[in-house]
C-alpha cells in the first residue's frame, strides 16, 4: 500500500502528475470515462485511489463521469474527473450545476485539437473560450493552465485548494503536450503540502441556511448525512436552498455567485512575469505555448528585442487589470496560443486600443516553434 | 367504485373507528378520498378553500374505520385519520362555519 | 368538521417541507400519492433518515426532491442516477432513494439507468410513469403507450413503448416491482422493501396526468383510475417479459423479482482494495 503522497523524484508524465497531485490534495472520488489524451489520469488514479481509501469508477459516459463527481463532492468527498475536449462538450450542463449548487470540483482538460473529433492525439489550445463560457447562463469560473508535469502536480493541489475556498468548479486546462510529457517531478514531504477543504456550517442545524454566504462570498457547505436537511437544486435558489421563481432571487443569486469570484480576484490571479520589468513587447502566453513564448523571449532579447513573457497561471479569470496596466506603458501584445484566437481577444479587450495586441496562432495538432513568435515579433514590431 | 372485496372473516373482526381531519387549503380537489373511501365517508363540501377547490367534507363519521385509505391515496397529504378509542369517541372537531 | 389547517398535523409532515406545501403538481395527478408512498416507505424501513437523501432528476417528478425535509438534491435532466451512484460510492452509509420520472429516468436517462443496475448500486429507484412529458406540456415519452395522443404524436403515437421491469430485469436490478397509485399500500409496501432490498431497487409506479396525458387521450383522472382498477392484474410471479403495458390487453403488477448479489461498493471492496487497508477500514467503524 503506497501512500496518499508519494515523496521523491519522478520521471513522470504530466497526466500521471497531475493524478499524483490530486491525491496529495485529498482528492478521493474520481468519475471517469476514458478519452485521448486524458485516459492516462484515469489509469493511473484507478490504481491508486482504492489503496488511499478513495474511489474510483468508470462511468458510461462523460455526463455521468461528472454528475458522480458532483453528487460524491456533495457527500463531502474532494472529487474530480478528466477529459478531452468532445468530453468537455458533453460536460458542459453539469458543469453549469456545480456552479449553480456551489459545488467544489475539479475537471481537467487534456485539450486536443478540434472541432468534433479532430486530433485526438495531437494537442491544441482551442477550448478556453469554451472553458469561460461553455455552460449557458453567465457565470464565473476558475480556470488554470500548467506549463509541465511538475507544475501539473501543484496546480492539481492548487486546484482543489481553490476549488474548496470558492465552491466552484476548477478546471485544469492542459493541453496533450503537457498531459504526455515526461519530466522530472519532485513530489514533496506530505507535511509541506497545504490543503484546504470547504469551509463547514457551524451553530444549529435546524437554523442553518446553505447558502448563506460568510464574510468572503462564500457559503459554509453541510454534506449529505450530516442532519442539516439542506436542499440543493438547479433552479434559481434563495439562502434557503428553495428554487425561487423571480427577478429578484435571480439577482440575488447570481450576485452571490459571480460575487464570491470577482470580489476575491486579487486572491485568486496567478501569473508568472519573465524579463517584464524592462520589457516593451508583451507576450502573454499559457500551457504549452508558454514554453516556446519563453525560448522565444531568450532568443528575442539576444537579437535585441526588448520583449518579456506574461505566462498566465489562471487563465480564467483573465488578469484584465494587469493588461491594462502594462497598455499604458509598453508597445503592444503578442499573444501566443494553439487556437486561432481565443486568450488573444482578452488580451485586445483589456488593451482598449491603448496598445495593439497580436497574435500567433495556430489551429493545433503541433506547437509553435519559437521562429514563429520571433517572426511575428519582427513583423509587427 | 367499488375497489375492496368483502373479506371472508369480516363479521368476526372487531372495527375499529376513525375521525378524519382534512386540511382544507391543501385540497385540490381530485376526490380520489371521496371516491376511494370504501366506507363513503366523505362527500365534496359546497365551501370552496383558498385555491378555490371544493375540499372534501365527513358525510357520516360514524363509517369511518380508520383505515387510512384517504390519507394514502391523497397526492396533497390534505388528509388523514386518527383511531378513536372504542370507549371513549374523540371529540368530533367542531365544524367550521361555512364560508 | 374540518379544522382549519395550523391546528393539523399530517401524518408525514415531519418529512414535508411544509412550507412548500402546497406542491406545484396538478389537481388529480398522482405524483403527490406517489410521493407520499414513498416518504411513509422511508419512515416505516426504520433506516436512518438523517442518513438518507432523496436524489430527483427533472420534470414534474423530478420535484419530489424539493419537498422532502431531508438531505434532497434536484440535479440535471437524467442525470439523477449517476449524481446518486457518485453520492452512495462516496459515502456508502447513506441510504440513497432517487424519485424522478419516466422521461428522466428513461429516455435521456436512459443509458445512466441500466449501468447503474448492471453494476448493482445499491440505489432505491422510484419512477413515476405517467406515460408523457408533463412538465414541458404533454410531450410523447418512451413510455407513452402505442397509439396514444400527445402534443407531439397528434396522430397517435407510431411507437413501441419500454416495458421498464424487463429493461431493469436485463440489466440486472435486484429488486423489481410496478403498482399504479391506486394500490397506494402495495405500492408503500414495496417501496419499504427495495429501501431494505441491498442493491439496485425498482419500482415502477403508473400514475394519472390528467392535465396533459389524459386530455389528449379522453382520460380523466378518476378514469385512469378506474382503468387502474379494472385493467389490471397482480401477478407477483409474472415473468418480465409479459410485462408490456397495453392497457386493452391489461397490465400485470406485482413484485417480481427480489435478490441479492453483491452490490458495486461489495465487489469494489473485495477486488479493488487492498486487504490490510479493508481490515483497516472495517476496524475504524463502530
Amino acid at each position: 500500500m503506497r501512500p496518499a503522497v508519494l515523496t521523491g523524484e519522478y520521471f513522470m508524465t504530466g497526466d500521471v502528475a497531475c493524478a499524483e497531485g490530486a491525491l496529495a490534495a485529498g482528492c478521493r472520488f474520481f468519475g471517469g470515462y476514458p478519452i485521448t489524451p486524458a485516459t492516462e489520469i484515469a489509469e493511473h488514479i484507478s490504481g491508486r485511489l482504492p489503496e488511499v481509501g478513495g474511489t474510483f469508477i468508470q462511468m458510461e459516459d462523460e455526463i455521468a463521469a461528472i454528475a458522480s463527481v458532483i453528487g460524491a463532492s456533495c457527500a463531502g468527498v474532494k472529487s474530480m474527473t478528466a477529459t478531452s475536449g468532445p468530453g468537455f462538450s458533453l460536460m458542459m450542463e453539469n458543469l453549469g450545476l456545480a456552479i449553480c449548487t456551489e459545488t467544489p470540483c475539479v475537471l481537467v482538460n487534456v485539450q486536443r485539437a478540434g472541432p468534433s473529433t479532430g486530433l485526438p492525439t495531437q494537442g491544441a489550445q482551442g477550448d478556453m473560450m469554451q472553458a469561460r463560457w461553455g455552460s449557458h447562463g453567465h457565470y464565473e469560473i476558475i480556470a488554470l493552465a500548467p506549463s509541465s508535469p511538475q507544475e501539473i502536480f501543484y496546480q492539481t493541489i492548487d486546484a482543489f485548494n481553490l476549488s474548496e475556498t470558492y465552491r466552484v468548479p476548477v478546471l485544469i486546462m492542459t493541453d496533450e503536450m503537457i498531459g504526455h510529457l515526461s519530466e522530472r517531478v519532485v513530489i514533496p514531504d506530505a507535511k509541506t503540502i497545504q490543503t484546504v477543504s470547504r469551509p463547514s456550517p457551524k451553530g444549529r442545524k435546524d437554523r442553518f441556511n446553505p447558502y448563506e454566504a460568510g464574510p468572503n462570498g462564500v457559503a459554509p457547505m453541510a454534506a449529505a448525512g450530516e442532519g442539516y436537511h439542506i436542499h440543493v437544486t438547479g433552479l434559481t435558489h434563495d439562502q434557503r436552498g428553495y428554487p425561487v421563481m423571480t427577478v429578484e432571487a435571480q439577482e440575488w443569486m447570481m450576485n452571490q455567485l459571480v460575487g464570491k469570484i470577482r470580489r476575491n480576484l486579487d486572491d485568486i490571479i496567478r501569473t508568472e512575469a519573465y524579463r517584464l520589468e524592462d520589457a516593451d513587447i508583451v507576450i502573454v502566453s499559457y500551457g504549452v505555448s508558454a514554453r516556446t513564448s519563453l525560448a522565444a523571449v531568450d532568443e528575442a532579447r539576444d537579437q535585441g528585442i526588448r520583449a518579456g513573457l506574461l505566462r498566465l497561471i489562471t487563465v480564467w479569470p483573465f488578469p484584465e487589470s494587469q493588461i491594462r496596466e502594462l497598455a499604458k506603458r509598453v508597445k503592444g501584445f503578442l499573444t501566443v496560443e494553439l487556437n486561432l484566437g481565443q486568450m488573444h481577444l482578452e488580451v485586445e479587450r483589456c488593451a482598449a486600443g491603448r496598445a495593439p495586441a497580436f497574435l500567433v496562432g495556430h489551429p493545433g495538432g503541433t506547437i509553435i516553434p519559437p521562429d514563429d513568435v520571433i517572426q511575428a515579433l519582427k513583423e509587427h514590431f | 367504485m367499488e375497489f375492496w372485496r368483502v373479506p371472508f372473516d369480516s363479521e368476526e373482526i372487531q372495527i375499529s373507528t376513525g375521525v378524519v381531519y382534512v386540511m382544507e387549503d391543501r385540497c385540490k380537489g381530485c376526490g380520489y378520498c371521496i371516491e376511494f373511501c370504501p366506507r363513503h365517508v366523505l362527500e365534496f363540501s359546497t365551501r370552496f378553500n383558498a385555491k378555490g377547490y371544493h375540499p372534501p367534507a365527513v358525510r357520516k363519521p360514524d363509517e369511518c374505520v380508520n383505515c387510512h385509505f384517504c390519507e394514502i391515496i391523497c397526492p396533497e397529504f390534505a388528509i388523514y385519520s386518527i383511531e378513536a378509542p372504542i370507549d371513549q369517541p374523540l371529540p368530533v372537531p367542531k365544524e367550521r362555519e361555512a364560508a | 368538521m374540518n379544522q382549519p389547517n395550523k391546528q393539523l398535523r399530517h401524518p408525514l409532515d415531519d418529512l414535508l417541507r411544509t412550507d412548500r406545501i402546497p406542491h406545484i403538481w396538478c389537481p388529480g395527478c398522482g405524483i403527490g400519492t406517489a410521493f407520499s408512498a414513498c416518504l411513509t416507505a422511508m419512515k416505516k424501513s426504520g433506516i436512518d433518515l438523517e442518513k438518507t437523501v432523496m436524489i430527483s432528476g427533472i420534470g414534474c417528478s423530478g420535484r419530489g426532491a424539493g419537498y422532502v425535509n431531508l438531505d434532497s438534491y434536484h440535479t440535471t435532466h437524467g442525470r439523477a442516477i449517476p449524481f446518486a451512484t457518485g453520492m452512495k460510492l462516496a459515502n456508502p452509509e447513506l441510504n440513497v432513494v432517487v424519485f424522478s420520472g419516466d422521461g428522466d429516468l428513461f429516455a435521456i436517462g436512459g443509458n445512466h439507468f441500466i449501468h447503474a443496475a448492471r453494476r448493482n448500486v445499491d440505489l432505491t429507484v422510484v419512477c413515476v410513469n405517467n406515460f408523457n412529458y408533463g412538465m414541458t406540456g404533454g410531450q410523447v415519452a418512451a413510455t407513452t403507450p402505442f397509439m396514444a395522443r400527445t402534443t407531439t404524436t397528434p396522430a397517435g403515437n407510431p411507437d413501441a413503448p419500454f416495458n421498464l421491469p424487463l429493461l431493469a430485469y436485463a440489466s440486472g436490478a435486484s429488486y423489481i416491482a410496478r403498482w399504479t397509485i391506486l394500490h397506494a399500500r402495495d405500492l408503500m409496501e414495496s417501496i419499504q422493501e427495495a429501501i431494505l432490498n441491498r442493491g439496485f431497487s425498482f419500482v415502477e409506479v403508473l400514475s394519472p396526468c390528467p392535465v396533459n396525458y389524459g386530455r389528449r387521450n379522453k382520460e380523466k383522472a378518476m378514469d385512469s383510475m378506474r382503468i387502474y382498477q379494472e385493467r389490471t392484474l397482480i401477478r407477483n410471479d409474472a415473468r418480465p417479459w409479459e410485462l408490456d403495458i397495453d392497457f386493452d390487453k391489461g397490465v400485470i403488477l406485482g413484485k417480481f423479482i427480489e435478490t441479492e448479489r453483491p452490490t458495486c461498493t461489495d465487489r469494489y471492496d473485495t477486488v479493488c482494495r487492498p486487504k490490510e487497508l479493508l481490515e483497516e477500514m472495517k476496524g475504524s467503524k463502530p
